[in-house]
């Protein structure tokens, strides 16, 4: 509510910064001929008007919770010494009552008094900020609406702030990305702490024991097993996607009527929209149980959940990737192309095996890694399908198990965080990163090589 | 097919049938079309066009832009099939045989009547597998020595073994833009066709370059029927014996270069030699 009535604030004084630039620049108008059209001294001035309630709200949100914590010092009795995981016990218990949250058990008198005072404090904190920010605001608005003249350079200055907002966005993908990296880096050093990393990268046992207590690595921690489901998954979903997926495309861009394509194409598309998750169900239920039954008729033994019911279904949804990308792919491909070589007299299939084909191969081959790297990441369909087996064997009628499931596992059980049993799914986290990102590289190595033969 | 072929005066002065003994091979009429209509969906752009192709000489399309001349050329070797929705009708024989006989093979007639296009289309492969492509999917060539053979001649008889004897490994793609056409030419000439169509082979060229592709065409006279679409008039004075004028997807007029430059009958011709239309 309180974030809503914010919202609403800022952009009220956004509209009203904005009118007053507008109707201030019509008036200038009569006096000289304008440099910037109205719309852009209004446009400048909503930017001036909101910058500082915004620049304040950000310095809230980074310091609130320092100045709680100083607060709630001041509310928690002496008798518990901080520092303490008493102390830290208390703190949260006071967030929580002051949030509304409630707490376990029966909040004691004092903890009810604290943490009335506590929302007491946030809110008079976050209306102090708001209060403030609000009045900067209408004092740059007053300020610079007496500033702006006919020829100021609104349009520059607003083109500036634009160009500073997209710096920004970029700034923040990059900062996540990055992010992203150095925890999963930095928890991969603390679970080498407790496993070398030449036990974890060779081994060729996956059986990490359970224990409660966070400093003990008993079992091991062998990742060989679950890379090998996970390239053997993969592969078998290359295997059904890649055929499928290249001739479909092939069909689709070379021989299908344009009236029929358009009727397809979004029909193969629609695959691509399908949740994972219902694949994985897909998979156990339908595709598993007819696999083992097909097993069963020619005397082999096929589980129903295993390496070849997760990556067949799998591979059923990487053909929408491979047939969409190489569509475009192969689209591309120049049409004097194709008349040079019908125009010598090959046919249609001996054009497309001998010149379309081969024309095409290096960003058909980015494609494939891509939906490699793709498949690779995959879960939720070897969550439900691949049977997690983690057991270095070649059968792909066995159970397996991969890198994601293994992730999944781990962080979901209810082992401490600061356990090599959870900190091992940071390792495999990045093992993974580092295989996609190698993959993703080199297929858009391929991709770039490729866009540069026909210029 | 509605052809009336009597019915129709030839637009040409000078038609001889395709019986005539060979010693008089220049006038011999090897390609003939009668009625040529083109369709690309509902709208008409080739009206009745006929004409008679002389053998072992340059005939040259002129016209302004639109005006069919391309889509006219690519009737010859069948190209507007791979054009969707685009119909041709009337008739079209080369030697006698009727192009569009269900019993002809297209493949095979396109192995006969080669084509050049208007910007060069080397593959993406070498420069020897640009010139084997051809004979390797007709079968023409059993053994690598006979391969090397044909690579060989067919590029010295498009004037460029010289410059790329010693890098036949090479992608045809690095050569330079008149060097690319001429192996198109090359590679045109391997599959042995009597018939080479040439879509504005030199738009895309420097003076230079056109001027060597000029000249080759001229020493490929000896040998080919040679059909060239240009917009460059000087380009059809220069390299045709004929030439015939289009305009709108008609025909103007047809008759020897040097009549229809220095004194075309029809006044839309002279309108647009000396510069008037197009």
């Amino acid at each position: 509510m309180t974030s809503l009535l914010i919202a609403a604030l800022v952009l009220a004084l956004m509209a009203v910064a904005y009118q007053q630039g507008v109707s201030r620049s019509k008036a200038l108008a009569g006096v000289g001929r304008l440099h910037s059209r109205p719309q852009y001294h209004g446009a400048l001035l909503a930017l001036w008007a909101t910058l500082p309630l915004l620049l304040i709200l950000f310095l809230w949100l980074v310091t609130s919770g320092t100045l709680q914590d100083w607060y709630i010092a001041g509310q928690i009795p002496a008798e518990i010494a901080p520092g303490t995981s008493e102390y830290a016990g208390a703190a949260a218990r006071l967030r929580n009552i002051a949030s509304g949250f409630g707490v376990a058990g029966e909040a004691q008198a004092w903890e009810t008094a604290a943490g009335v005072n506590l929302a007491r404090f946030n809110t008079t904190l976050l209306m102090a900020a708001v209060g403030l920010g609000a009045i900067l605001g209408v004092a740059a608005l007053v300020l610079m609406r007496g500033r702006l003249s006919a020829r100021m350079r609104a349009r520059n200055h607003v083109e500036a702030a634009i160009k500073a907002l997209l710096i920004f966005c970029s700034v923040v993908a990059i900062l996540t990305t990055l992010g992203i990296v150095v925890s999963l880096v930095a928890e991969t050093l603390r679970f080498f702490t407790f496993v070398s990393p030449v036990d974890f990268f060779f081994g060729t046992v996956w059986n990490p024991g359970y224990s409660t207590t966070s400093n003990d690595a008993s079992g091991s921690y062998g990742m060989l097993p679950l890379l090998l489901g996970t390239v053997m998954i993969s592969v078998i979903a290359m295997a059904v996607a890649l055929p499928v997926g290249l001739m479909s495309a092939i069909w689709l861009t070379q021989y299908a009527n344009p009236r029929l394509r358009n009727v397809i194409k979004p029909v193969i598309e629609v695959l691509a929209g399908i949740p994972t998750i219902v694949y994985g169900f897909f998979a156990l239920v339908t595709v598993g149980p007819a696999l083992s039954g097909l097993g069963d008729l020619v005397g082999l033994r096929v589980n129903a959940t295993s390496a070849l019911t997760a990556g067949i279904v799998m591979g059923i949804m990487i053909i929408p990737f491979i047939s969409s990308l190489s569509d475009d792919i192969i689209r591309q491909v120049p049409r004097a192309m194709r008349d040079g070589s019908l125009g010598l007299g090959a046919t249609k299939s001996e054009t497309i095996r001998m010149v379309i084909v081969p024309a095409a191969l290096p960003g058909i081959v980015g494609a494939i890694l891509l939906a490699v790297s793709r498949a690779i990441g995959e879960t939720m369909i070897v969550v439900l399908a691949a049977g997690n087996a983690p057991i270095l064997r070649f059968n792909p009628a066995e159970p397996t198990s991969t890198f994601t499931v293994t992730i999944v596992t781990a962080l979901t059980g209810d082992a401490d965080f600061a356990s090599p049993q959870s900190l091992v799914a940071f390792a495999l986290g990045l093992t993974l990163f580092v295989i996609t990102l190698m993959l993703n590289i080199g297929a858009l190595a391929i991709v770039r090589k490729y866009r540069e033969q026909y210029e | 097919m509605n052809a009336t072929p009597e019915s129709r005066a030839p637009l040409s002065g000078s038609r001889i049938r395709p019986s005539a003994p060979a010693s008089v091979a220049s006038s011999v009429s090897r390609i003939s079309a009668r009625d040529v209509t083109v369709h690309y969906g509902p709208k008409q752009a080739i009206f009745d066009v006929s004409i008679e192709i002389p053998e072992k000489s340059v005939t040259a399309f002129i016209g302004p832009s639109g005006c069919g001349k391309s889509t006219f050329l690519r009737c010859f070797n069948r190209m507007n099939d791979t054009i969707e929705g685009c119909k041709v009708g009337g008739l079209i024989t080369i030697d006698g045989d009727d192009i569009h006989d269900p019993s002809l093979d297209v493949v095979e007639l396109r192995a006969r009547v080669g084509m050049v296009f208007q910007k060069p289309n080397p593959f993406p492969k070498s420069i020897y597998d640009n010139i084997a492509y051809g004979p390797r999917i007709h079968g023409l060539v059993k053994t690598k020595a006979e391969t090397d053979d044909l690579v060989e001649s067919s590029l010295k008889k498009a004037g460029l073994w010289k410059e790329v004897a010693d890098r036949l490994d090479a992608p045809g793609t690095g050569l330079s833009g008149g060097q690319q056409q001429r192996l198109c030419i090359a590679r045109t000439i391997a599959t042995g066709p009597e018939v080479i169509l040439m879509d504005e082979p030199c738009s895309a060229l420097d003076p230079i370059a056109t001027s060597i592709v000029e000249d080759l065409i001229h020493e490929l006279r000896a040998q080919y029927t040679i059909i060239i679409v240009t917009h460059s008039m000087q380009q059809a004075a220069r390299v045709s014996q004929k030439t015939a004028f289009f305009h709108l997807g008609k025909l103007i007029e047809y008759g020897e270069t040097e009549q229809i430059f220095v004194n075309p009958k029809e006044k839309q011709t002279e309108a647009y030699i000396t510069g008037r239309i197009g």
